[in-house]
């Protein structure tokens, strides 16, 4: 049975760890910060002149989304890899704690940066677009508990991804970049999914990409409530509950093979 | 029949890894001479420890004596639940290594030749990082943190420096401050002086000692340094090819050797005579 108490204080040690992690690197990450501004910029630019400011906002959304999800995954498996690269792997898988503990404190340190990350560049976007990126029309609520709920999926989905950089330090990291380019394939993160081959759109209805952007573009383009968004919140929330114990299984499965064949450790 | 409960009980353990085999090739082969090996894939099997057993009682320091390579990580990989074994059983008081991982995590801790850290952060940083994961406080770390390193013979005032900083002996003290927070019941020290100059290699034989006779914890040490084995070590276990070829005191193994001109052999010379090579020697 589970500490709460105790496996909460545990899991704080991730988000602490990671937190002095990005203090240390804080040149890198000021780097990382102007790329994310940039991107933003560039995608949004595409339709100032062409379209409406909302149809700059609905880029900039994609952007921004599709950021958050980047650095939320990247962060996840990131948890491993880097602990791989030190050497420290072993003495968190020797630590007396339970796994859910461990990939859950990285996880909600991923989406503690990626949010303040996201929202920064949120922040900054008017300065740029003037009267192209109207905030003042947003539903911060809807959004808030958009982003909230959706959170657990992307949990399930980074835990399936941190297992590619236990199996493989050099290349498990690029791996799980595949996961991200599905989600930027199918979810419509730059275009309407109709857009999309009719074979390949049910992928898309299973991507929670696809309902958090859905409900955060209607939370900021027209001011939409929670209420009108219950539909998607309510999906998000279905995909998030199937997704986090698969995710949970596959890594438990991956953790095994790689204590079976001695991956943990870097150098075989 | 019962068994008694001892700190440490290794039954029949042994591990397999299994690799790609490396196959004869012409020299310097064209490009259309390699294809076929690009998808012909031989596995070959490396027996990396085979059929192991011993029993450490508490208080008991044990050491595995062998040269790089001859199983001695593996086994203790095994022992701190960071490998399955393919055979045999692991008991930490009582509580099989695989069935009760987590239990066994509670009272095992362990100190390898490679520091490991992060190394941006500083050693209090990984301390409380370290010592937060066993469920124990920032403040109670730092405070035990500092007094295990100033017995090592680290000033304390460094504690906020990067690790990168600090010097290899340094860093290894910090990982033995590491592991000895969490006040263990069985420590595994995997060579943790292997590397470092002269001082702090005493340094830390001496706080071995002073462990022993403090607490009643089980070590097991693997070394590959004789005179560190002999210091420390009550019964020691030679390991060659991942088996155990000889186990006992430091007189019992001598005994094993018939003396050379009158004298006893030492424990080089046993193992020379009972390996057929010289500790500093890599397995293949």
């Amino acid at each position: 049975m589970l500490n709460l108490v105790r496996e909460t204080v545990v899991s704080y040690a991730f988000i602490e760890r990671n937190f002095n992690l990005v203090k240390r690197y804080l040149s890198w990450e000021i780097l990382f910060f102007s790329y994310s501004i940039v991107n933003a910029l560039t995608i949004g630019l595409i339709m100032v002149g062409r379209g409406t400011s909302d149809d700059v906002l609905y880029l900039v959304i994609g952007a921004l989304v599709w950021g958050f999800l980047s650095v939320m995954m990247r962060e996840v498996s990131d948890a491993i890899t880097w602990e791989r690269w030190e050497g420290t792997i072993e003495y968190t898988f020797m630590a007396p704690i339970h796994r859910i503990t461990h990939l859950v404190g990285s996880c909600l340190f991923a989406i503690l940066y990626g949010l303040l990350r996201t929202g920064l560049v949120l922040a900054i976007m008017p300065h740029f677009f003037g009267e192209y990126i109207d905030l003042g029309r947003a539903n911060w609520l809807t959004m808030g508990i958009t982003v909230a709920v959706s959170s657990l999926s992307f949990i399930g989905i980074g835990l399936m991804a941190a297992i590619f950089p236990l199996l493989s330090p050099e290349k498990g990291q690029a791996a799980t970049g595949i996961i991200q380019s599905l989600l930027l394939l199918v979810s419509g993160i730059y275009y309407e999914i109709e857009v999309l081959p009719e074979w390949l759109q049910p992928l898309s209805w299973i991507s929670p990409a696809t309902y958090t952007l859905k409900s955060i573009r209607a939370a900021m383009l027209e001011n939409a409530s929670v209420a009108s968004q219950a539909g998607n919140l309510l999906l998000l929330l279905i995909i998030g509950i199937v997704l986090i114990p698969v995710g949970f299984w596959v890594f438990h499965v991956g953790e095994k093979y790689a204590k079976r064949v001695g991956r943990l450790k870097r150098s075989g | 029949m019962e068994h008694p409960i001892h700190g440490l009980t290794v039954r029949g353990v042994t591990k397999d890894f299994h690799r790609t085999k490396r196959t004869h090739q012409a020299e310097n082969p064209r490009f259309y001479q390699r294809l076929p090996q690009l998808f012909k894939r031989e596995k070959e099997t490396i027996r990396a420890v085979d059929n192991i057993s011993l029993e450490v009682g508490i208080g008991e320091i044990y050491g595995i004596l062998g040269a790089n390579g001859s199983g001695k990580s593996t086994l203790i990989r095994c022992i701190s639940t960071l490998l399955l074994p393919d055979a045999g059983d692991i008991h930490v008081f009582g509580d099989d290594v695989v069935k009760e991982s987590l239990k066994v995590r509670q009272v095992m801790n362990r100190v390898s030749v490679e520091a490991s850290f992060f190394k941006r952060l500083s050693s209090a940083e990984n301390l409380i990082y370290a010592a937060r994961l066993y469920g124990i406080s920032a403040e109670t770390a730092e405070k035990r943190a500092r007094a295990i390193l100033e017995r090592l013979g680290f000033k304390a005032k460094r504690m906020n420096e990067e690790m990168e900083n600090l010097s290899r002996g340094m860093q290894q003290k910090v990982a033995i401050a590491r592991a000895l927070l969490t006040s263990p019941m069985l420590l595994l020290l995997d060579e943790p002086t292997t590397g470092l100059d002269p001082k702090s290699k005493r340094d830390v034989q001496t706080f071995i000692e002073d462990i022993r006779s403090e607490r009643n914890a089980v070590i097991v040490l693997t070394t590959h340094d004789m005179a560190e084995a002999e210091r420390l070590c009550d019964r020691i276990a030679i390991i060659d090819k991942g088996r155990f070829i000889a186990e006992g005191t430091v007189k019992e193994l001598i005994a094993q050797v018939p003396s050379q001109n009158g004298a006893p052999a030492t424990l080089e010379e046993v193992f020379i005579a009972l390996t057929g090579k010289e500790i500093g020697d890599e397995e293949d």
